[in-house]
């Protein structure tokens, strides 16, 4: 397949494209964090220059540190994530296998009712959920965000695994049967290793959301104690506005973490969410 | 969703316990934290709180939504700049992704994981991030904004977008779709990438090639994956809410010109300034989101899906 003389200007256009919107999707972030290691001044005077040896300061960063209990948010938020994900990886996986394995009364509707999640959004039981927690002591605990992000995510995790579960050969699963395993080791020693894949893409697609999120953490669990890095930003942020070098700072310290696993991950990231689309 | 080909070996046995134990924990918890809240929050909207105790009211809860004028105001207002929302996700996110993934699939460029990783990252970073940056940017205090159009000498076109009503929502819509454009190209990208090389070697064969190859052979094939992501988009603008909050407050300004309905609904639940909250209204909005956003997916479902020609290779 040669296509030679068009082919070189649409490859340089094609660059071009992409630079440019790799350039978009990049400045702001480079931008908020470049100019938080820069001193008061030169953020205002040249903000889209690299700090020097004369900007070059770290007061934002204390004055971060020194006031924001960022440590005690971040944990918060690693322990909310990886417990929701057990969770929904763990359980959504289990019905996606009975959904996809058996035969029984009502699989389909049962199916459906579990489907109905992905399109209606779980925001909108928030009153209800909210008398839920109050009513059961759980408001203002980290037990209530991983309850509701177990909710939110199972829909989506049933639905794609179901899908690639349709895909473990029938066969290998009933040598396990005629070998004598039973139906919960078939599970967890044939099937689960088998759509390791397919469990990284829902990772991914569950993870995002459940670290990023604003609102639950603000209406469920917005005490001192409870507060994830996502909210906890968003309260200090808003009492040091005028605090610039802060502001970038913190801002910063919010990104990093998330940029520096994204680079650690992206491949797997990356081939998770377009091997799971694919199907 | 309708594939119930699959056969398989059906064994019957008298009660298959472990299938129960399988489905027991997830449909407990998603019954329990989703369905009933769900549920509980439509109910919610048929009551009213006479002297602490909650008493049934019909429909007079929508009917003070709709017949007030103050609350219908503000109804229609959030949910005019949620359509607007919409609007420009659906026009201007929704394309970029789509051009941007078909760059991206053409088979030998370079440097293509670049571009991927590095357009996605908007993606990951949370609503908070994303709004108090770009609200940095755009200040007119700091003057990047201004800068950086200065360097192409149109630097007379810069307004305080944010801080001006007419401006600010489209202002914040582009920056969600800036945020999320990741989205629509990895999964236009992954469907992409699932059209077999036979077929676009034999339009190369017939002479179609470039745009037109696209245009007629990879846009179709591709226009399923487009529709879901026109809902996911749908389903997820009408429930917006994180970005609004941390870039202009509870109050949506300037003169609630960015008011959308996940924002007033947390403005009517939780109270603000004089208001008080109210829980029951609050359940009411939730129950008018609840309808919006259900009657977009039946929609879909319905009419646009069943006419989406699916290609099996």
């Amino acid at each position: 397949m040669s296509k030679a003389a068009s082919s070189l200007p649409r490859t340089i256009g094609a660059h071009a494209v992409l630079l440019t919107y790799t350039a978009i999707a990049l400045f702001p972030v480079t931008v908020i964090v470049v100019n938080s290691f820069k001193s008061r001044n030169a953020i205002f005077r040249s903000p889209l220059s690299l700090p020097t040896s004369e900007t070059f300061d770290l007061i934002g960063y204390t004055t971060v540190m020194a006031q924001g209990d960022f440590f005690l948010y971040f944990q918060n938020s690693l322990i909310v994530t990886v417990a929701s994900l057990f969770f929904v990886l763990l359980f959504g996986a289990m019905a996606a296998f009975a959904l996809s394995e058996y035969r029984f009364k009502g699989n389909t509707m049962m199916g459906l009712y579990l489907a109905l999640g992905i399109m209606i959004p779980i925001r909108l039981g928030t009153v209800a959920i909210l008398q839920l927690m109050v009513a059961s002591g759980l408001v203002n605990t980290l037990t209530a965000l991983i309850l509701v992000y177990t909710a939110q995510g199972l829909p989506l995790a049933v639905f794609i695994l179901s899908e690639f579960m349709k895909q473990v050969s029938d066969d290998l699963k009933n040598a396990g049967r005629i070998d004598g395993l039973s139906e919960y080791r078939i599970f967890f020693r044939l099937v689960l290793p088998l759509v390791r894949p397919a469990m990284a893409t829902v990772a991914v697609f569950t993870m995002i959301p459940i670290w990023n999120d604003l609102w639950f953490p603000l209406i469920l669990a917005p005490s001192e104690a409870t507060k994830t890095v996502t909210l906890g930003a968003q309260v200090f942020i808003g009492q040091f506005v005028t605090n610039w070098n802060a502001v970038l700072a913190a801002l910063s310290l919010a990104i990093l973490p998330v940029l520096i696993l994204y680079f650690f991950f992206s491949r797997q990231l990356i081939r998770g969410i377009t091997s799971g689309a694919v199907k | 969703m309708s594939q119930q080909s699959l056969e398989h070996s059906q064994d019957r046995r008298p009660t298959r316990w472990h299938i129960a134990v399988f489905l027991a924990p997830a449909l407990l918890v998603y019954t329990a934290v989703m369905i009933l809240p769900l549920f509980g929050t439509l109910q919610l909207s048929l009551f009213r709180n006479v002297d602490n105790a909650q008493v049934f009211a019909g429909f007079d809860n929508f009917r003070t939504l709709f017949g007030d004028p103050r609350w219908s105001a503000s109804f229609w207002n959030a949910l005019g700049n949620n359509t607007w929302f919409f609007i420009i996700h659906m026009l201007v996110q929704n394309p970029i992704g789509v051009v941007l993934a078909a760059l991206l699939s053409s088979p030998k460029l370079r440097f293509s994981a670049f571009y991927r990783t590095a357009i996605f990252i908007p993606t990951l970073l949370s609503f908070v991030i994303v709004g108090f940056a770009w609200k940095l940017i755009l200040s007119p205090l700091w003057g990047v904004a201004p800068n950086l159009l200065d360097l192409v000498g149109l630097k007379s076109l810069f307004v305080p977008w944010l801080g001006k009503e007419e401006y600010a929502l489209t202002a914040l819509s582009l920056i969600s779709v800036w945020q999320f454009v990741g989205i629509p190209m990895m999964l236009i990208y992954a469907a992409m990438l699932s059209i077999p090389d036979e077929v676009i070697e034999a339009a190369e064969c017939d002479g179609v090639t470039g745009f037109s190859q696209f245009w007629k052979i990879q846009l179709p094939l591709i226009l399923p994956s487009i529709g879901i992501i026109s809902i996911l988009t749908f389903v997820g603008n009408f429930n917006a809410f994180d970005l609004i909050y941390s870039a202009q407050g509870a109050l949506a300004g300037p003169n609630y010109a960015t008011d959308i309905l996940g924002t007033f609904l947390y403005r009517t639940f939780f109270g603000f300034q004089l208001q008080i909250g109210d829980k029951n209204m609050g359940a009411t909005i939730a129950s008018m989101m609840f309808f919006i956003i259900l009657a977009g997916v039946c929609l879909y479902l319905f009419l646009i899906q069943t006419r989406l020609r699916r290609y099996q290779f």
